[in-house]
């Protein structure tokens, strides 16, 4: 279950900062997460609230800003969205496509008391 | 009273693994080593394929593989039988390998100066393209029995991966498989993808295969050699 390590990932994260700011209470955490990363927003959700038991992170509101996937079309020579891999270029039709935006996982920011 | 603050962190989810893949790859680059990770689902071939390749790539320079599964030793032997130095990780509940357990098994390896190390990931096709392991690319292994889809089904590993070896290619008159529309439906999630086309059974097609690492090496050192001017 890599949204585990996933969720993992974002508590490390939190706790860092949590002590280099000195507070106890995380009120909300906000995720960058695109169209073409590695894991989906409603599994993260699922994972989210089971990780955070017991970490400076439980009871945290996770909001999920979900960005779309970019691609540049080598044939229409374009930027076109796309909602996942393997799709073809809405213009034109080809799946000579170049991923250039959409795979990135970020902690954005967090409320902290 | 406390004061609600908002603080901006822009960090990657896998920030903590990227910097230790980045660490493995410093080491790599060192030894001067190529690294290959091998990614499949569960039987495709990869330890069949790998016995055959260290076996006969063992004579020309050093080989080395890290095993990843969630039980058992059983490919780390099977690797050691024919000659070649084999750490195992067992992941048990994890599902893939991370930079760390690669550092550790690195270091529990002989030195391979010029050579070749193999990591053989946990069989799943899901999350192991996530984790960067410090790899000079990753190779994904994808058997005829699995369905010439299999691409769509599962875009991301193929997406991540520099090479795609179709195995099992032996069975191909009992199975109807169409290889034709597997390197198409792979070249929709990776146009840039190379294909090579072997039976890890009967050696068909290893050729090719070891002229694309040679080329690999070739393509690190000419990246070294620049970056030294
Ligand atoms: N017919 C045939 N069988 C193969 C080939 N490569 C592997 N196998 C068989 O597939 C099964 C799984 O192989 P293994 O190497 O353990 O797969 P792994 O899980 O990817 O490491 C074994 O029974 C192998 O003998 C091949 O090229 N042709
Ligand atoms: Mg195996
Ligand atoms: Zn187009
Ligand atoms: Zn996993």
């Amino acid at each position: 279950m890599h949204e585990m390590a996933i969720c993992l990932g974002i508590i490390q994260i939190v706790e860092e900062k949590v002590h280099e700011r000195s507070s106890s209470r995380v009120r909300s955490i906000c995720l960058e997460m695109g169209a073409l990363s590695h894991a989906a927003p409603e599994a993260i959700r699922f994972c989210f609230a089971a990780a955070a038991t017991r970490t400076v992170a439980e009871g945290a509101a996770l909001n999920i800003v979900e960005l779309p996937g970019v691609a540049w079309c080598m044939s229409c020579s374009k930027s076109v969205e796309i909602a996942r891999r393997g799709e073809c270029c809405p213009c034109c039709g080809s799946y000579h496509l170049q991923v250039t935006a959409g795979e990135q996982m970020r902690v954005k920011e967090l409320e902290i008391d | 009273m406390t004061r609600t603050r908002l603080v901006e962190i822009e960090r990657d989810i896998l920030d903590k693994n990227n910097g230790i893949a980045a660490n493995n790859r410093g080491l790599f680059v060192a030894d001067d080593l190529l690294v290959f990770n091998l990614l499949s689902s569960p039987g495709a071939g990869k330890t069949t394929l790998l016995v055959r390749a260290v076996s006969e790539l063992k004579c020309s320079r050093w080989v080395g593989v890290i095993e990843g599964d969630q039980q058992t030793s059983n490919d780390a032997k099977r690797i050691q039988a024919a000659g070649v130095p084999a750490v195992q990780i067992n992941t048990g509940k994890n599902c893939h390998l991370d930079a760390a357990m690669i550092g550790d098994a690195y270091r529990r390896l002989p030195l391979l100066s010029g050579g070749i190390l193999f990591i053989e990931n946990v069989g799943n096709l899901i999350c192991p393209a996530a984790f960067d392991l410090g790899e000079t690319c990753k190779i994904v292994v994808f058997s005829i029995t699995e369905g010439e889809d299999k691409p769509l089904k599962y875009p991301d590993v193929f997406a991540a991966s520099s090479l795609m070896v179709i195995n099992k290619i032996d069975l191909a008159s009992l199975l109807e498989f169409d290889v034709g529309k597997a390197i198409e439906y792979a070249r929709r999630v990776n146009p840039k993808i190379d294909v090579i086309v072997v039976s890890a059974r009967t050696g068909e097609g290893f050729a090719a295969l070891y002229a694309w690492i040679d080329r690999q090496a070739g393509r690190q050192r000419r990246a070294f050699e620049d970056k030294g001017r």
